[in-house]
């Protein structure tokens, strides 16, 4: 499908913004391994305190590269399936907010005044422009979201016995789940921690503002993961040279997820005290159900990826696995979309423990957390995005992939370093080692009296599976530069691979409708937050007025100097 | 509709989910295993202290504050049975005993509880585990399992 110029400049812009801003969060990725390793005993490199790089770290990858991506490659979702450009002035509107909203938080973190990590966890606190700069960015996102509603409701009216198409339907759940989810965070952002840390208000409730920080920070995490699923669903099983094997279990799938990928944020507070133990047994109970629609898709990929194989003459019962176009540079999206999976599968079964209610007691906020994450965030929802924004880099510009082999091998060598990066965190988590901490400084530094040799293996494991994370990191920049800077040499289209379905489906009004959807998303979403929070206002006793990271004494507000 | 192989497979995964439900439960019920629990809070618990309720039961009252625990080393004899009682007096805290898979949220405010009985002798290091600002990675504390029991 042809795209206007400047719908197509919007969409590169981006792609373009959040991957040169990567550059420097898989910087402060090696650096942390390094850190973490005791192989440099310093709080700072390079002018870079080492939890300044890790807000970067966290605030780059993880907010600022996954929500240009899903608004950029749900522009070109919503076009193609559509058949309907997004609207240049809500679009432009859109790129605008959420750029300006990058620098902003992107200036008030590189000159060291938010230094609180990308959770933000009050009262530590940053300067205002962090928490105004990550609000625009998310406001950014819903213009382009309300843009693409409107388009959607005109074409349900003049197709109203065909079924929306599979992706058009994620795409639009997805950001429906980002739009309620993201309510919960604007409101502690702009109604809390805004105006507290401008001092107009002296002191917020801590266990309030974590709260609404998780009714967000899980969801979130669906939000990275659907684009890939969308992918996974729609695109793959054709790159495989198969078709997809139930339509219908993807909008099942979907579904699910918009039910229920919010009310479970209290599992990452199991160690809060100011929740009873009710509501966080209840929200891990519904957190096994949300695995629910990733079973659904673990099979029904599978099952379409088998089909595959033996279409290309597999027999036997595992042969179809070697029958894959693991190596293909023509289908090179394959291989960053089936390293992915199988990340994943790891990636799922480890969430799985943290979900467990008195076992996350194991586990949390140790080290095996970012082992975990780095297997779904760092597996199918960087991968997807790197292979995506290559692919779609390419089409829009007309131009042909620079080295298209070495492309072919990143999401390989992605994948060896994860799995070893994550080993070692994952071991070292089980023996104590606790995230988001400065090792290098004491506990793996032979001359501080804190110093544990046992991590000294498995902050090691780290090292060298970060470092390679890192290689595939550069070789990936080469490419997707190389790619934007080469000659056009075709006519810029967006044409995304579509699976052919197995089996003929009729249609489902259910799985076809949001109403009756959205209504029960509201129901659940209330029986599992009301208590919640309530017992946040409840059980919190006392405010907490503004902390530096650096001083154990509170910013004094204007308020009380008067 | 969806074909046998998929209904098999979402039979499947809901009776695997409860099965780990139910391991969950398992875990609570036969081996005492949970969260904090959820106390109303009161000023007291900002008085770091160490108390002795009989001769094998003690309570720690821990004040977790920017970059230090209290009390920092603490006494305990073999075979106690310890109530453990975490606030902060500023910024958000851990409060990780990791072989005693105690894992709590220190936060200005609230008070966390558990339970921990410690039958074997040792150091056990309590590890800060939540960013709480520069001198994060300093923040770690000690209870010694062996006092001389009298």
């Amino acid at each position: 499908m042809h795209l206007s110029k400047p719908i197509r400049n919007i969409i590169l812009i981006e792609l373009f913004v959040p991957v040169l801003l990567l550059t420097i969060g898989i910087y402060h990725g090696l650096m942390q391994v390094i850190y973490r390793a005791g192989v440099i005993h310093q709080s700072s490199f390079a002018k870079l305190d080492y939890y300044q790089g890790l807000t970067l770290h966290g605030v780059i990858n993880a907010i600022v590269l996954t929500t240009f991506f899903a608004v950029a490659f749900g522009h070109a979702t919503i076009a193609f399936h559509l058949k309907k450009e997004p609207n240049y002035r809500a679009s432009m509107l859109s790129l605008c907010l959420m750029v300006g909203g990058t620098l902003m938080a992107a200036w008030a973190m590189l000159m060291g005044k938010a230094s609180v990590l990308y959770t933000f966890y009050a009262p530590l606190k940053a300067h205002p422009l962090f928490y105004l700069g990550t609000a625009l960015l998310i406001v950014g996102s819903w213009v382009a979201f309300f843009d693409w509603v409107s388009i959607y409701t005109k074409w349900k009216k003049d197709n109203t016995e065909v079924n929306t198409p599979l992706a058009v339907l994620g795409t639009l759940i997805n950001f429906t789940i980002w739009f309620v989810c993201t309510l919960a965070v604007a409101y502690e952002v702009l109604v809390l921690l805004i105006p507290w840390s401008m001092g107009w208000t002296p002191t917020v409730n801590v266990s309030l503002t974590r709260t609404l920080f998780w009714f967000f920070g899980h969801a979130l995490v669906y939000f990275w993961l659907l684009p890939a699923y969308i992918m996974f669903y729609t695109i793959l099983p054709k790159l495989a040279g198969g078709k997809l094997y139930s339509e219908l279990a993807g909008r099942i799938a979907f579904f699910l997820f918009l039910l229920l990928s919010i009310p479970i944020g209290v599992h990452h507070q199991f160690g809060d005290p100011a929740i009873g133990r009710g509501i966080k047994l209840t929200q891990s109970i519904l957190t096994f159900g949300v695995a629910v629609p990733s079973f659904i898709t673990a099979f029904t990929i599978a099952a379409s990826l088998e089909y595959a194989g033996r279409k290309r003459g597999a027999k036997g019962l595992w042969n179809w696995v070697w029958k894959l176009p693991f190596f293909d540079k023509n289908v090179y999206l394959f291989g960053y979309l089936i390293n992915g999976l199988i990340l994943f599968i790891f990636g799922g079964l480890t969430g799985i423990v943290n979900a467990s209610y008195s076992l996350n007691n194991v586990i949390h906020n140790t080290a095996w957390i970012p082992g975990h994450f780095h297997l779904t965030v760092a597996g199918p929802v960087f991968l997807a995005i790197l292979g995506m924004s290559i692919f779609m880099t390419s089409q829009l510009t007309g131009k042909k992939i620079f080295l298209p082999k070495i492309n072919t091998i990143v999401p390989y060598l992605w994948t060896v370093g994860v799995l070893i990066f994550s080993t070692g965190l994952m071991w070292g988590g089980l023996l104590g080692e606790p995230r988001r901490t400065n090792l290098g400084l004491t506990y793996l530094n032979p001359e501080s009296e804190l110093y544990n040799p046992y991590w000294v293996i498995t902050t090691m494991l780290g090292l060298a599976g970060g470092g390679i994370m890192f290689a595939a990191g550069v070789l990936y920049f080469i490419v997707f530069f190389g790619t934007f800077l080469s000659k056009r040499t075709a006519e810029p289209v967006i044409d995304f691979p579509i699976s052919e379905v197995y089996h003929t489906e009729k249609r489902i009004p259910i799985f076809d409708t949001f109403r009756p959807w959205l209504v029960a998303m509201a129901v659940i979403l209330f029986m599992a937050y009301v208590p919640a929070i309530m017992d946040t206002l409840n059980n919190n006793g006392k405010k907490a007025p503004p902390y530096l990271p650096t001083d154990p004494a509170p910013v004094i507000s204007t308020i009380e100097k008067k | 509709m969806l074909d046998k192989f998929e209904r098999t497979v979402i039979g499947v995964a809901l009776l695997v989910s409860a099965l780990f439900i139910f391991c969950l439960f398992y875990a609570m019920g036969a081996k005492k295993g949970n969260v904090t629990e959820c106390l109303p809070y009161d000023k007291s618990y900002e008085d770091a202290r160490v108390s002795q309720l009989d001769k094998n039961t003690y309570q720690v009252f821990y004040v977790a504050r920017m970059w230090n625990f209290e009390p920092s080393v603490v006494y305990i004899p073999v075979g106690s049975e310890v109530d453990f009682f975490v606030t902060s007096k500023d910024v958000v805290h851990g409060f990780e005993i990791s072989e005693k898979n105690v894992n709590l949220m220190g936060v200005q405010g609230a008070v966390a509880k558990t339970t921990v009985k410690f039958d074997k002798p040792g150091v056990y290091k309590v590890t800060c585990h939540e960013f709480c600002g520069t001198g994060h990675q300093n923040m770690q504390a000690e209870v010694i399992v062996n006092y001389p029991s009298k």
